[in-house]
């Protein structure tokens, strides 16, 4: 263990706070919602306890939150909020202009199904709507991975060849409100890690006057801005990376933009991220003991989406299996990281089959035993050859 | 700080400031707006008597004037709005086609 670090018992909402206590950041913007209500009423605490130096702006929504948020970013300073479901909804036509602004806000969203009908519990639907408005989104597995993606992100998002906002993902309930076992670095550490946010440009500035969220004219350069973002999110790609090892290096645990279990041997595979990751892991772990050739890989990078790699490390299995935790509606598309991973594998000569599991929308469990019915099901399309059907519904009552 | 923007249409996407900022707050006087009018204003110097209400009115500052008297319309930001012609008091003021204008 690190120097200086200790163990404790706490919620994931817990550790997310802890890390923003050790981050500090100048201002936080944010509105309560389930089930992320806890990380604002803890910071919240730490501001008036006076634990933290940052400006806290109780707001009246989510869309004056990230207002409040991108305002104060474009003076310089290093913001964050966090949110869940309904309220990433409502921050939309913002989570644009943070990142157009190209300001590194940092933001873990505690991942909440969306209404209707009205359900507090987890699946991915929230952010996996906005994973085209230009943000990083780093999912965690646990309480200890939101902790530690919450300070990577900071020196992600702030990296001088970034510049994006970053969403940290969280499970909601089963990360957010589940205590866990985590590993809490030294203040001081934490301090050193992120450094200081050194702005591209800042209102404040008088010196160097700009003028932030212009109109960009009847024939403007929105075209070329979209580009440049674009490069931003390729060169996230190394960075994510370079932070990752930099933080094995102060924790004993490093990052990448995915995790591989067994790959090197096995002949199928499953692809999940969030928290189910831990339960297929157990399962996977099990199943290898037996013998059986599967593998794993966990998707930690979903923005930027890791497609050559990804496509790189499942090229060699018969068959794969992505779990989704949210759906597209697109007409039996399947869910988004199945639909971004087979297009990931569409110049691929020699391609596995893939087969989609749609699971755990509105908080319904993945049990082991779902994890088992599909990893039969993989284990048969690998060795028939055949996939039955595509798109299943794990866990759907039918 | 200047910020040459003379040729700012012919800049790649590299060349841009990061988050669309505008580095030289103060350079609209570059941003030529008159292309954007359909009919100009025409003032006629026999009907004018320089009241300079047209002056006051123009919300673009487009109509121009020194030593108080009117010498003339900013054409690269007159939007063609017609609010000067509408509001003198001498009609001297006649809103002509654009593309007439430009070719007699
Ligand atoms: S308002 Fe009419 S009369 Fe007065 S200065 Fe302008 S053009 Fe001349
Ligand atoms: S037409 Fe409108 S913009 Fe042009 S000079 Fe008259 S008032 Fe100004």
């Amino acid at each position: 263990m690190a120097a200086g670090s200790k163990i404790v018992a706490i919620v994931g909402t817990d550790a997310v706070s802890e890390a923003m206590r050790q981050i500090n950041p100048d201002l936080v913007a944010a509105y309560p919602i389930t089930p992320q209500t806890a990380i604002v009423e803890t910071y919240s605490q730490m501001v008036a306890d006076g634990l933290v130096k940052s400006h806290m702006v109780a707001v009246e929504s989510e869309h004056s939150a990230m207002s409040a948020a991108i305002g104060a970013a474009a003076t310089g300073a290093r913001v964050m909020t966090c949110t869940s479901s309904q309220g990433l909804a409502l921050m939309w036509e913002l989570l644009y202009i943070a990142s157009g602004l190209r300001l590194p806000i940092v933001m873990p969203n505690v991942n909440r199904a969306l209404s209707a009908p009205i359900n507090i519990h987890c699946d991915h639907g929230d952010s996996m709507g906005a994973r085209d408005a230009g943000w990083i989104q780093l999912f965690s597995e646990n309480a200890q991975e939101a902790y530690d993606n919450t300070i990577q992100a900071v020196r992600i998002a702030e990296d001088p060849g970034i510049l994006l906002p970053v969403m940290v993902l969280l499970d909601g309930f089963i990360i957010s409100h589940s205590i866990d076992r985590v590993e809490l670095l030294d203040d001081e550490v934490v301090a050193n890690f992120v450094g200081e946010f050194k702005p591209a440009y800042s209102l404040l500035d008088v010196n160097n006057p700009v003028s932030v969220g212009n109109f960009d004219g009847l024939y403007g350069y929105y075209f070329e801005f979209k580009r440049q973002q674009e490069e931003a999110m390729l060169n996230s790609f190394g960075v994510i990376k370079e932070v990752g090892a930099e933080f094995g290096k102060i924790s004993g645990r490093s990052y990448s933009l995915f995790e591989t279990i067994g790959m090197e041997d096995a002949e199928f595979a499953i692809v999940v991220l969030g928290s189910a990751a831990g339960t297929v892991r157990h399962e996977v772990e099990t199943m290898r003991a037996k013998g059986i050739p599967i593998g794993m890989i966990k998707l930690r990078a979903f923005r930027p989406f890791p497609a050559r790699e990804l496509a790189e490390a499942i090229s060699r299995m018969k068959a794969v299996a992505v779990f989704d935790r949210s759906n597209t509606f697109a007409g039996n598309m399947g869910g988004p990281v199945f639909i971004e991973l087979r297009s990931s594998l569409y110049d691929l000569e020699k391609k596995p089959l893939l087969v989609n599991y749609v699971y755990g929308l509105g908080g319904r469990d993945l049990s082991i035993e779902l994890i088992n019915k599909a990893a039969a099901e993989l284990a048969e399309a690998a060795r028939s050859g055949q996939v039955k059907q595509s798109i299943n519904y794990l866990g759907l009552r039918e | 700080m200047t910020w040459d923007i003379k040729d700012i249409q012919k800049w790649d996407w590299k060349k841009h400031p990061l988050g669309a900022i505008i580095k030289d707050p103060g350079n609209s006087r570059q941003f030529k707006t008159g292309g954007w009018r359909t009919f100009r204003p025409v003032r006629d110097e026999e009907k004018c008597n320089q009241c300079l209400i047209c002056y006051v009115y123009c919300p673009d500052s487009a109509v121009l004037a020194r030593d108080g008297k009117i010498t003339g319309v900013g054409y690269d930001f007159c939007k063609g709005c017609g609010i000067c012609s509408a509001e003198c008091p001498k009609d001297a003021i006649q809103m002509v086609d654009e593309t007439k204008a430009k070719k007699g």
